[in-house]
């Protein structure tokens, strides 16, 4: 447990970090199980509410700031993680989540994700995702796979190779990689509290099924496996993820790096104005 | 009020000759001797070998704009020099001094029937290879306005003093050989003192904005670098970390507003700065800034455009965007400094209209006032103008309110509800995008989308905005209505005007929106006559103030785009063609 969790307060359970607000996933979402996984880790944690920001993008499962008691910010689509990157620089005492899909974080928002794992700041990243666009009724996302003919926007099947997001953040430089399954709760809040007490960009991704646009994802539980060994060695996690099929779970890859840490310098303010003066 | 007396040079050479450097060296000197100047700078993309030139305007009036035309041209080479001809305004009365070994004097010079002075660079430099032409040109010009080897040595020291003693040593030197070419000139104007004895500054429009950011309480900066909006990042960068601030660099102008957005919702206000194509990108956040109502400023240093457009040269043409880019009903302030110390004032009133209306606030900045550097009275900068009775500071919330649950949008008389932080215990909420009630939540209802549409709308109709709404000057029956750059030239012509008896009041909008319409037609009162002026050329200030106010029957419109700045002739000419028209 986080030796800054505070000691004032009751504890408090998972279901204190849930608001009152009924969520607008359909039945079955995989998204349930990650708003249950993070409840729990908050709890476990003992974080107090108010010390705690979760930042969410746009898509079903951005919705997830509002179904929590924390502060939330429900952003524009693809821009979650600098907003989260913003509130982490500063305000460093608090604990920063960033939560949103796959869309959200590997197509509108790539290019972000790439640079937030080079950045390294200290924030957690859940990425919920179902390969699809559930919030606009079943698109080919960056994760589908390049067959899938399930939408009428590409009725022939994206033909694009799938986005890999272990791999690109890996290569990116992000220092503590790792995948869920959304169903398996216990096992994620584990995930979750780790990523949270990691000092610096941890990323999840979290194989969350869309049953009512990808029915197929039902089966998503027979497939996993929780099979990754964290290591701190980068061969080791590149032979990792070659022998991956893409349903191996668990902590891939966690390495030593120094979090983001902004320039910081003491100087006295009056000699800003000290540099225009005429002699 | 009389003409100024000013003197007007300009260095010119290819990209790394030194123009620029040596004309700041010349501003620090001449700062130094008790003159105004101001220096603007002229020059393409290119980083090393395009064309470059500082001209330089020196005056014993505080000046902001450059005058008709060149008294001295001083050429360090003639490289794509042809480039730059629009920009200098050579006559038959201009001196220009240049060596017949760096190229044939040019046709656009000698067409001009400019008086031509030729010397050799290498003479002057008494075989010293070291002797860089442009410290020489230092020395001729410290000859011509009587500027002492003290003042020129404590200006090399300014300009290079960060380089180390030994090169402000070879400069030093290289300018007192510069002075052996005096006895070919006229010395043209007579040393003038500092008569007011008030402390002076030297600082460009965008370091002013940077400084007005500070001073109005900024403690965060995201930054992505665009032309010519970065010097103020870069000074924001050096300096915020010795205010308890910080600087983070983005990926993209998508990253940074967001960044901003996120650190100001954290409560630490924040500020990015950008040029056309960067506030572009940023239009959606900040329509999300205006949703959830977390304040924000962005500095819009314009250039010309569209697209890439002309990233070095100045023009008024983001007006539509700031007012009008965003999508939905999302109003916000935006703020035009007309003046170089006025990029300060309005970027910390800027700040201060946005943490106390809680709304993204944009600032018009241009090429024209940002990176052009003068030397200025000192403004005061213990207690800013303010809008009004705003005060700068959030409304935040402290656990108030009687136990209902917390309403981050509660609506109210002026609009603004308190902010809860996060770590308020008991202010937890989620902000959103998305339409919502008072308390935050999403909503599809009417009377809810409606209410904080409302609330919003009155945020920014029902504040002061005081006297600080526009500079007003002068009297007569005819207006000059303008913004931004444009003012200073206006003001000039103006004046040039005023000397032959030609009365027109200026009316410079600082605030663009909302518009004080009453306070503006209430400034036009008994004027039959206004010409409208604008660097741009579809007339966007004009159509603006056609949508919003009732301006005389007899207005005309003088808007044409960059890359030239306006020439106080160009004024003159338009009040007296107004003139005419009316006595038809």
């Amino acid at each position: 447990m986080s030796a800054n969790a505070p000691i004032t307060m009751s504890v408090l359970s998972a279901r204190d970090y849930k608001s009152d607000y009924k969520p607008v996933w359909c039945p079955g979402c995989g998204d349930f199980g990650v708003l249950n996984a993070l409840t729990k880790a908050l709890a476990a944690l003992k974080l107090a509410p108010e010390q705690v920001a979760l930042i969410a993008g746009i898509g079903c499962s951005s919705r997830i700031a509002a179904y929590t008691r924390v502060y939330g910010f429900h952003g524009v689509h693809g821009r979650v993680l600098p907003l989260a990157t913003g509130l982490a620089v500063a305000r460093p005492d608090l604990t920063v989540l960033a939560a949103g899909g796959d869309g959200d974080g590997f197509s509108i928002g790539g290019n972000h994700f790439i640079h937030a794992c080079r950045r390294n700041a200290n924030l957690t990243y859940l990425v919920m995702d179902n390969a699809v666009y559930g919030m606009t009724k079943g698109q080919a996302s960056p994760t589908t796979e390049c067959d899938w003919t399930g939408s009428e926007l590409t009725p022939e099947g994206p033909h694009q190779a799938p986005f890999k997001p272990l791999e690109i953040a890996l290569a990116a430089g992000a220092p503590f990689i790792a995948r869920a399954f959304a169903n398996d709760p216990n096992g994620l809040a584990r995930l979750i509290c780790e990523a949270i007490e990691f000092p610096g960009f941890a990323m999840i991704q979290i194989l969350s099924p869309c049953i009512t646009y990808r029915p197929e994802q039902m089966g998503y539980k027979k497939r996993v496996h929780e099979d990754f060994q964290p290591t701190d060695r980068l061969d080791q996690a590149w032979q990792a993820l070659v022998a991956d099929d893409g349903f191996t779970t668990g902590l891939l890859w966690r390495a030593e790096r120094p979090a983001y840490r902004p320039h910081a310098a003491d100087g006295d303010p009056a000699s800003l104005i000290n540099s225009f003066r005429v002699e | 009020m009389t003409r100024p007396t000013s003197f007007s040079l300009a260095l010119i050479g290819s990209g790394g000759a030194g123009a620029i450097s040596a004309g700041q060296l010349l501003l620090a000197a001449v700062a130094h001797s008790g003159l105004h100047a101001v220096m603007t700078r002229a020059f393409g993309p290119q980083i090393r070998g395009g064309e470059a030139a500082a001209l330089l305007r020196l005056s014993d009036h505080p000046v902001e704009c450059q005058a008709e035309r060149l008294d001295l041209l001083i050429a360090l080479d003639w490289e794509k020099s042809d480039r730059l001809a629009e920009d200098l305004a050579v006559d038959q009365s201009t001196v220009v001094l240049a060596d017949p070994e760096t190229g044939a004097i040019p046709a656009w010079i000698e067409k001009a029937g400019a008086r031509i002075q030729p010397l050799s660079w290498s003479e002057l430099a008494q075989g010293n290879r070291k002797t860089r032409p442009n410290m020489l040109a230092c020395g001729v010009v410290a000859a011509v306005l009587g500027l002492g080897p003290q003042t020129m040595t404590a200006a090399a020291q300014r300009q290079f003093g960060a380089k180390g003693a030994a090169v402000v040593q070879t400069a030093s030197a290289a300018i007192e050989l510069g002075r052996q070419f005096a006895p070919h000139m006229d010395r043209l104007i007579p040393q003038v003192e500092n008569e007011s004895g008030g402390e002076r500054w030297q600082i460009t429009g965008n370091q002013a904005s940077a400084l007005g950011a500070v001073l109005g309480g900024v403690r965060f900066c995201a930054a992505y670098p665009i032309t010519p909006a970065t010097e103020i990042l870069e000074w924001l960068a050096g300096r915020l970390p010795a205010v308890g601030g910080c600087l983070v660099q983005a990926e993209d102008e998508l990253a940074s507003i967001n960044m901003c957005l996120g650190a100001s919702f954290g409560g630490v206000p924040a500020l990015t700065a950008t040029s056309g194509p960067g506030l572009a990108l940023m239009v959606e956040t900040l329509g999300l800034a205006v949703a959830t109502e977390v304040p924000v400023v962005v500095v819009n240093v314009m250039r010309g455009g569209p697209s890439t457009g002309i990233p070095t040269r100045p023009e008024q043409s983001d007006l539509n965007i700031a007012i009008h880019g965003l999508h939905g009903d999302a109003p916000h302030p935006v703020i035009a400094p007309n003046g170089i110390v006025d990029c300060l004032i309005a970027t910390r009133q800027a700040v201060v209209l946005a943490e106390s209306l809680q709304t993204p606030v944009l600032v018009l900045s241009d090429q024209g006032l940002g990176q052009t550097e003068a030397v200025i009275e000192a403004p005061a900068t213990e207690e800013g103008k303010r809008f009004g009775e705003l005060k700068g500071k959030r409304r935040l919330w402290c656990g108030e309110g009687d136990g209902d649950a917390y309403q981050r949008y509660r609506d109210s008389a002026d609009g603004v509800a308190p902010m809860a932080l996060p770590g308020s215990l008991g202010g937890e909420h989620t902000v959103t995008g998305l339409s919502h009630d008072r308390q935050g939540r999403p909503t599809t209802r009417s009377e809810e989308h409606r209410r904080q549409l409302d609330k919003r709308q009155r945020k920014l109709e029902s504040f002061d905005p005081g006297e600080d709404w526009a500079t007003i000057e002068g009297d007569g029956a005819m207006a000059l209505i303008t913004f931004g750059s444009a003012t200073a030239p206006a003001r000039e012509g103006l004046a040039l005007l005023a000397a032959e008896g030609i009365a027109c009041r200026m009316i410079s909008v600082r605030l663009l929106s909302p518009l004080n319409v009453a306070g503006l037609e209430q400034a036009l009162s008994g004027v039959d006559r206004a010409l409208i002026l604008e660097l741009n050329h579809q007339g966007q200030f004009h159509r603006h103030l056609r949508a919003h106010c009732r301006l005389p029957a007899h207005t005309t419109a003088l808007h044409r785009p960059g890359p030239q700045p306006f020439r106080p002739a160009e004024i003159v000419d338009a009040i007296r063609k107004l003139t005419m028209e009316s006595a038809a």
